[in-house]
């Protein structure tokens, strides 16, 4: 039989705790973000979607269906490991892995994969749901899954760096509350950016939000603000800089060590 | 070859407290050691780096030959740890803990599962494996940290203050495993305020005070060094009048019960002799204190003399 080697198997360890701790506390971690998404959908989907008409060739509700998905993908990725690396800081249990032979490399992956599978499986749950509503197609399979994968792994190294910096509960929701939530509605969810003014068009073009949400209408669609292209150069060089910030505050042991 | 070896090992935290201040420590393997001193006098900064859970300031750390800076996987491997404060997921059950933790040691899920039955049933939780551990009494829970540093069979077993909080029966079922685990060949540091459980269990023991350490030797060694015990004694009736006995020191005479002072060359028969000489029959003898309480407190004068 052949052995896997001791890092992969640490890796699968932190991997199923992760996916067993949200999926043990579905109604909290599964269920809201698609109730939530589903009532987006009959308000501003089908009640006042319905008076918007189209919007770039498409229905309103066809339009939003996209930014919607990827921003429960972006706010699940975050949360979970920004409340569960959280957690396991403030019950101490996150000792176990240091006093375990696992490299800081391997407890991020771990922790980031944890993530981007809370993302996945509530962002499949919302695209159920929002089969119900609307014509759903899929443009390019290869980019749906490039800009979901790298847009998960991108928020869930943001949750990573924010529970390692937090102090308190108070911190872990500081970030997803006041910055998240206002970049992802700004970020052309509801709207594309071609109805603002010259001035906020340029301003839109620094939320980094706008890019992942329009690659991803982009992959469903086949319509974007923004080429797809320079969407992936720019979460890519997002994701690698705080993959390394990530392992840098690790290896210094920030938060976690005295 | 030592199981570990502490050389020159200084902590100074961020604040400017230092907690260590360059300790020298040999533990043989295959040992018992008791680690003690005071509350703050640096045992578990010391613990915290051995496990990896503090940065050292200087010095070096080797666990089996293994050098901390150079080779931390490798001591890891070796090392298992149970903490003084409960540091699991208090919303996890129980099995999971010890399968998650033999996972970060690299045993595969379905070897782990077996593992975790071996030390839950030795540690009487099998029962309590699909529980969460938030509903352990506080024995169970320190049995639980024991049964998850014990998983991946490490060869050094660094146990902080395990029996804190538990009471006398499940401690003494502790002691016996421990020391049964000791027997097998894995090497115990503990550290502990039950001063007798230090003296019954350990053969070697290091005291610890300010970041320095003060005494370091073998338990019988360190013992002889205590001149003066307490006895008291319970009298069969209480006596009409203190005694006096030649060579002894009585302390306290209450009641039926007689606190006598004796040094390391008093002959109790004598003392024995001359109380029945009086009339008083000896009915129990206890010892006032445990005798490494004693010496503790002793250094503990001595220092404050000193200062």
């Amino acid at each position: 039989m052949i052995r896997s080697h001791p890092w992969l198997v640490a890796y699968k360890a932190i991997v199923t705790k992760e996916i067993l701790r949200f999926a043990r506390i579905w109604v909290q971690t599964v269920l809201p973000p698609v109730v939530t998404t589903t009532l987006y959908f009959v308000i501003f989907g089908k009640l006042i979607g319905e008076r918007i008409g189209d919007m770039d060739g498409f229905r309103y509700i066809d339009f939003i269906v996209p930014g919607l998905i990827l921003m429960a993908v972006i706010t699940n990725s975050y949360a979970n490991v920004v409340s569960s690396f959280y957690s396991s800081k403030f019950q101490r249990h996150i000792e176990e892995l240091i006093v375990a032979p696992v490299p800081n490399w391997v407890i991020l992956a771990g922790y980031v994969s944890g993530g981007v599978a809370r993302g996945l499986a509530v962002g499949c749950a919302v695209t159920i749901v929002s089969l119900i509503f609307s014509d759903l197609r899929i443009h390019s399979y290869a980019l749906t899954l490039a800009v979901v994968l790298l847009t998960s792994i991108l928020f869930a190294l943001g949750g990573f760096i924010n529970a390692i910096y937090a102090r308190t509960f108070d911190d872990i929701s500081i970030v997803p509350t006041f910055i998240l939530t206002p970049l992802t509605y700004l970020g052309g969810v509801f709207y594309s950016i071609e109805m603002l003014p010259e001035f906020w068009q340029q301003a839109s073009l620094a939320n980094p939000l706008l890019y992942m949400i329009n690659a991803f209408r982009h992959a469903l669609l086949g319509v974007s603000d923004i080429s797809p292209l320079v969407a992936l150069l720019i979460i890519s060089s997002f994701t690698l800089t705080l993959a390394v910030i990530s392992l840098h505050l690790l290896a210094q042991g920030h938060g976690i060590k005295s | 070859m030592s199981a570990l070896a502490l050389k020159n090992l200084t902590k100074t935290y961020r604040n400017g407290h230092v907690a260590l201040r360059g300790i020298d420590l040999e533990v043989a393997e295959g040992d018992f050691f008791a680690l003690l001193g005071p509350n703050g006098a640096g045992k578990s900064t010391a613990i915290g780096i051995i496990a990896s859970l503090v940065n050292k300031s200087a010095g070096s750390v080797a666990v089996f030959g293994r050098d901390l800076d150079r080779d931390p996987n490798g001591v890891k491997v070796n090392i298992g740890l149970v903490p003084q404060e409960f540091n699991f997921n208090q919303f996890e059950p129980v099995e999971e803990i010890l399968v998650n933790q033999a996972g970060f040691h690299g045993i595969p899920r379905r070897q782990a599962f077996v593992e975790a039955e071996k030390w839950l049933r030795q540690l009487e939780l099998w029962d309590k494996r699909r529980g969460m551990a938030r509903e352990l009494s506080g024995g169970m829970k320190r049995r639980l940290m024991i049964a998850r540093a014990l998983i991946h069979r490490p060869r050094l077993l660094i146990l902080d203050e395990p029996t804190a909080g538990v009471d006398i029966e499940i401690r003494r079922a502790m002691w016996k495993f421990l020391s049964d685990i000791n027997r097998q060949g894995v090497t115990i540091i503990l550290t502990t305020h039950y001063l007798e459980e230090a003296e019954s269990l350990c053969r070697n023991i290091a005291i610890i005070n300010h970041g320095r350490i003060v005494e370091h030797g073998g338990m019988a060694q360190l013992l002889r060094k205590l001149h003066k015990e307490h006895l008291v004694l319970n009298l069969a009736e209480a006596p009409a009048r203190p005694p006096q006995l030649k060579g002894f020191t009585v302390i306290a005479a209450n009641d039926a019960s007689l606190e006598v002072e004796i040094t390391q060359d008093c002959n109790l028969h004598d003392l024995f002799r001359q109380l029945e000489a009086q009339g008083l029959r000896v009915i129990g003898v206890r010892n006032k204190q445990n005798r490494l309480e004693r010496i503790m407190l002793d250094m503990a004068d001595q220092r404050k003399e000193a200062s």
